[in-house]
């Protein structure tokens, strides 16, 4: 019989038609082809995404061009647009709610997930998770009628007592701001890194802990030096989530934020965020301009969380070169 | 005992504690929340509540019965369109895949769930609603899916990374094919983290409003089928919570509460059905 | 088989279909009139059962978009659509003022306990940000014998594109050419200063937990949260506190000259007891409707509306529409064809 040309590839896999055929009547094949069409359902939909922003900001990106990047005015009546003012609410708030929900979150994850017993961890994150089932709006009314007068008459200017003498915490006081928004977010956040981290802190094999210890770690020692790194992936997955989460947060936010497009070095000052401004204003926007810059809004957060999304993943590239054995990011 | 061995000890008791601390932190903020909830919500939780539809204001005896039916029409939609594509991908992205995908994969994933909720709205919209020229359920399904795949998708690959190689070779070892492997031995081993995240993402849609607007946009009656625009409890509350009326407020409140209760129900449904299963306990 | 076939279909069929007998209209826009409009569409389908018109407040730009995408059978809107919208629409649309309201100056004040009276000036003059304080002569000067604090003022306005700004921006362009050149009048403008509530009751919120701010909501949000709000001098010099006889008065001012298609605005109407910063607000109808059981459910209901619907009004704090409006739009259903 004629042989037919069958190539080899890297995974000594066969790719002649004969040997396609063969391989495809297997179990595994199929399973492979199958789960990888799935795996491209999400590309094929961000894809689509992308498209449809790109298509529908047209006219607002061949009126600005890139000065729509790092203009700071936003005037439906006078059809003037930039974006900067609300990239840097978008990132300041992100920025803030990351800092205080991370280290909580994981220290609470620890703790469920080392020391609690085991009834009690269950049941709490069981009530944690329920968390993230709390609609947006709920946490901004909570926002404004409970942590708003408590940060403009207890928080704040107990901060401004404390730390005034630097840009961060100067100006008036009106409780909502960036800082409160910040919080907010935190609070909205911290339930995906408790729940997520500590299911991978409890997947970690036991004998990493019992190695550790049998060295004569302490308790801590080997939490922090042998369980955590070995789940470090996983937890930086939870971070992405979280992240996630706080640059896209829309009505949470836009209650408590001040809705100013202002940019100010203090945290005090109230701002704007793009996902804030999207919601306030996309329902109500009429004329084309004016929708195509919101469309080109959507965008830049777009492009915001690609550039973010990279640098974090270079970050862990660059930590996990120490190498622990797991998958990459 | 030598100073560094104090030194060690000390760290030990101090970084535990704070641990402690923080768990407590983050519990007595959920507590509070769920407190206030109750407070507030409880008092409009009532029979009415969950049998009759919503009535006009200066109407008492009002309910959103349609509401809860209908976030649990769109939830059911949603998870049947994410949970499959996030489970199946992430099986990928684990067991077969090379280095070129699946980083494209993980990274428009990680990209797709930073959209605000409100651009998955607008994109459903274009693609679910415009075509057709009206508002239905399918939609609103298709939007929350889409918001559910990267967290099912990101979860699923983690957790079947966690097992264990040793599991995977048993189970080759006694000449069982890769799919065989997978679907009997690995993910029933990752099952637990997998269900966590699939409910997590699950909870995260259920209370959100913007993308619902768009494509589900909502209904005083009963919607049949799923085609017909249909109402939920998120876009519930959010248009009672910014009315002038203060019996509206009240019934956002008994809403959200409501909402949790659905989600906590689900929970604990799908968890002792799927454990019935048995996943095997880690120690 | 064949039996666990047919209770497949049977099963499909009650889930795809919906009951024949049932007329269901979708509309959107508008979230000012929601109260009124959940409560009309709620009685129309007490007297007409097979009849369900499903309005959603989704606010008027979105009502007019998803008018324009033809997503919806009809729309609402606080502000009339400009002739920029109306030739993009492609299909005829007709306007139909529903009711009326109003936009007040509210304000927090502690130790103030008179009413405040503004003059268009001394209200342009705060939101441009020109008028930073309280005892600034401006507000003063209209208030003797009140004793206003040197303090600074906080401005709050809508952040969420809105028909209240829509009606407050137009007062303040016609009161202020400064406000006209600068900002303009719209659902959404680049405001000079302040900061920004979602929504009425964002604004109400901020109200109440901030000494010393000034703000504008609708007059139904001011009487349902209890907040003070001032008065307002109106094109006939007089000092008028925003009432359902008030918003009467300037719609019946503007009756007279009203165009017919019903798009005018009657911020500062003239004449005695007018309130000046008051709006109609209108449904969006198409011209032309295919379906002929939707367009006479349709026109069931404007004829309903006009006759026994505007009972519902005064009860939750809108004003009637002035008779003379009443009768002209009973003529100009008949356009629907």
């Amino acid at each position: 019989m004629a042989t037919v040309p069958t190539t080899v590839d890297a995974a000594g896999l066969s790719w002649g038609p004969r040997a396609l055929l063969r391989r495809l009547r297997s179990g595994d094949e199929v399973a492979r082809l199958i789960t990888l069409i799935f795996a491209l359902v999400v590309v094929l939909l961000t894809v689509l995404l992308v498209y449809q922003l790109w298509v529908n900001s047209a006219e607002a990106r061949h009126r600005f061009g890139l000065s729509f990047l790092w203009n700071t005015t936003w005037d439906p009546v006078a059809n003037r647009f930039g974006a900067l003012t609300f990239v840097y609410g978008t990132l300041v708030t992100s920025a803030l709610g990351l800092l205080i929900a991370v280290p909580l979150g994981l220290g609470a994850a620890i703790f469920l997930a080392e020391l609690a017993p085991r009834r009690l961890s269950d049941n709490l994150t069981f009530l944690i998770d329920l968390l993230a089932a709390v609609p947006s709006v709920i946490y901004g009314l909570l926002g404004v009628f409970i942590l708003v007068p408590i940060m403009r008459t207890e928080i704040q200017p107990a901060l401004k007592r404390a730390f005034g003498f630097t840009p961060l915490f100067q100006g008036p006081v009106y409780g909502i701001g960036l800082l409160t928004a910040g919080l907010v977010l935190a609070v909205m956040i911290v339930p995906f890194i408790i729940s997520v981290s500590r299911e991978v802190l409890l997947a970690v094999p036991g004998d990493q802990r019992e190695a550790a210890l049998a060295l004569g770690a302490t308790r801590w020692e080997a939490t922090w030096k042998a369980v955590v790194p070995y789940a470090r992936t996983g937890i930086m997955g939870s971070v992405f989530l979280a992240l996630a989460r706080a640059l896209g947060e829309t009505m949470a936010v836009t209650m408590v934020i001040g809705n100013n497009p202002t940019i100010s070095s203090s945290l005090f000052s109230p701002g704007y965020s793009i996902a804030a401004v999207l919601a306030n204003e996309f329902s109500e926007a009429t004329g084309n301009l004016y929708l195509s810059a919101l469309i080109e809004l959507g965008l830049v957060l777009f492009l915001l969380t690609f550039v973010l999304n990279g640098l974090a993943r270079l970050l862990i590239v660059l930590t996990t070169a120490r190498g622990s054995g797991v998958a990459q990011a | 005992m030598n100073p560094r061995m104090l030194w060690r000890k000390s760290i030990n008791v101090l970084m535990l504690s704070l641990t402690g601390l923080c768990a407590l932190v983050a519990v007595s903020v959920l507590f509070f929340i769920l407190g206030y909830l109750v407070y507030h919500g409880g008092r409009d939780v009532n029979w009415n509540f969950f049998t009759q539809l919503p009535k006009p204001v200066g109407e008492s005896g009002g309910g959103m019965a349609n509401a809860i039916v209908g976030s649990g029409k769109v939830l059911l939609l949603a998870a049947l369109f994410g949970v499959p594509v996030g489970l199946l991908g992430g099986v990928y992205l684990a067991e077969f895949g090379g280095r070129a995908i699946p980083f494209v994969v993980r990274y428009t994933a990680d990209l797709l769930n930073g959209v605000p909720s409100i651009v998955i709205g607008i994109f459903a919209y274009a693609v679910a609603v415009m075509p057709v020229h009206h508002f239905s359920t399918l939609a609103g399904g298709f939007a929350l899916g889409v918001m559910m795949i990267p967290i099912v998708l990101r979860s699923t690959e983690e957790f079947l990374h966690a097992v264990p190689r040793a599991m995977r070779e048993g189970a080759m070892a006694l000449g069982a094919s890769k799919w065989r492997t997978i679907s009997s031995v690995v993910l029933p081993a990752a099952s637990r983290g997998i269900l966590t995240a699939a409910l997590l993402a699950l909870a995260r849609v259920a209370g959100e409003t913007a993308p619902l607007l768009f494509t589900a946009f909502g209904n005083r009656y009963w919607s049949p089928g799923w085609g017909q625009p249909i109402s939920s409890l998120p876009v519930m509350i959010y248009t009672y919570a910014v009315g002038p009326y203060e019996d509206w407020h009240q019934q956002a409140w008994a809403a959200g509460l409501v909402l949790l209760g659905l989600v906590l129900v689900t929970n604990i449904v799908v968890r002792t059905v799927l454990s019935r299963g048995g996943s095997p306990q880690r120690s | 088989m064949t039996l666990r076939r047919l209770l497949g279909f049977a099963v499909l069929a009650v889930l795809f279909t919906a009951p024949a007998w049932a007329q269901n209209i979708n509309a959107a826009g508008a979230t000012f009139p929601y109260p009124i409009y959940s409560k009309w569409f709620d009685e129309y389908h007490k007297v007409y059962p097979n009849v369900q018109i499903n309005y959603q407040s989704i606010g008027s730009g979105g009502g007019i978009r998803q008018l324009l995408d033809k997503t919806v059978d009809f729309g609402a809107s606080d502000g009339p659509m400009s002739d920029d919208q109306l030739k993009q629409a492609g299909f005829k649309i007709l306007h139909f003022p529903t009711v009326l309201g109003a936009a007040v100056p509210s304000y927090n004040l502690p130790g103030v306990t008179a009413e405040l009276k503004f003059t268009p000036e001394a209200l342009a003059g705060i939101f441009l940000g020109k008028v930073t304080k309280w005892n600034d002569p401006a507000i003063a000067g209209a208030n003797p014998g009140v004793k206003l604090p040197a303090d600074d003022i906080v401005v709050i306005h809508r952040s969420d594109g809105s028909g209240t700004t829509y009606i407050w921006t137009d007062y303040i362009s016609k009161v202020s050419d400064d406000w006209k050149s600068k900002v303009g009048t719209n659902t959404s403008v680049n405001w000079p200063v302040g900061l920004g509530g979602k929504g009425n009751e964002g604004i109400a919120g901020l109200l109440k937990q901030t000494p010393d701010s000034i703000g504008y909501v609708e007059l139904i949000y001011a009487i349902q949260n209890n907040l003070p709000y001032g008065s307002v001098k109106n094109a006939a010099g007089e000092f008028v506190k925003a009432s359902l006889a008030g918003v009467s008065a300037a719609a019946a001012g503007a009756a007279k000259s009203m165009p017919d298609d019903f798009r005018v605005s009657i911020t500062n109407a003239p004449g005695k007891g007018a309130y000046p910063i008051s709006s109609f607000t209108w449904l969006l109808i198409p011209a032309q409707i295919q379906d002929a059981a939707k367009r006479d459910a349709i026109k069931d209901f404007l004829h309903w509306m006009l006759a026994t619907g505007q009972q519902d009004c005064e009860p939750l704090a809108y004003a009637k529409l002035p008779k003379e409006v009443v009768a002209k739009e009973e003529k100009a259903i008949a356009m629907i064809q």
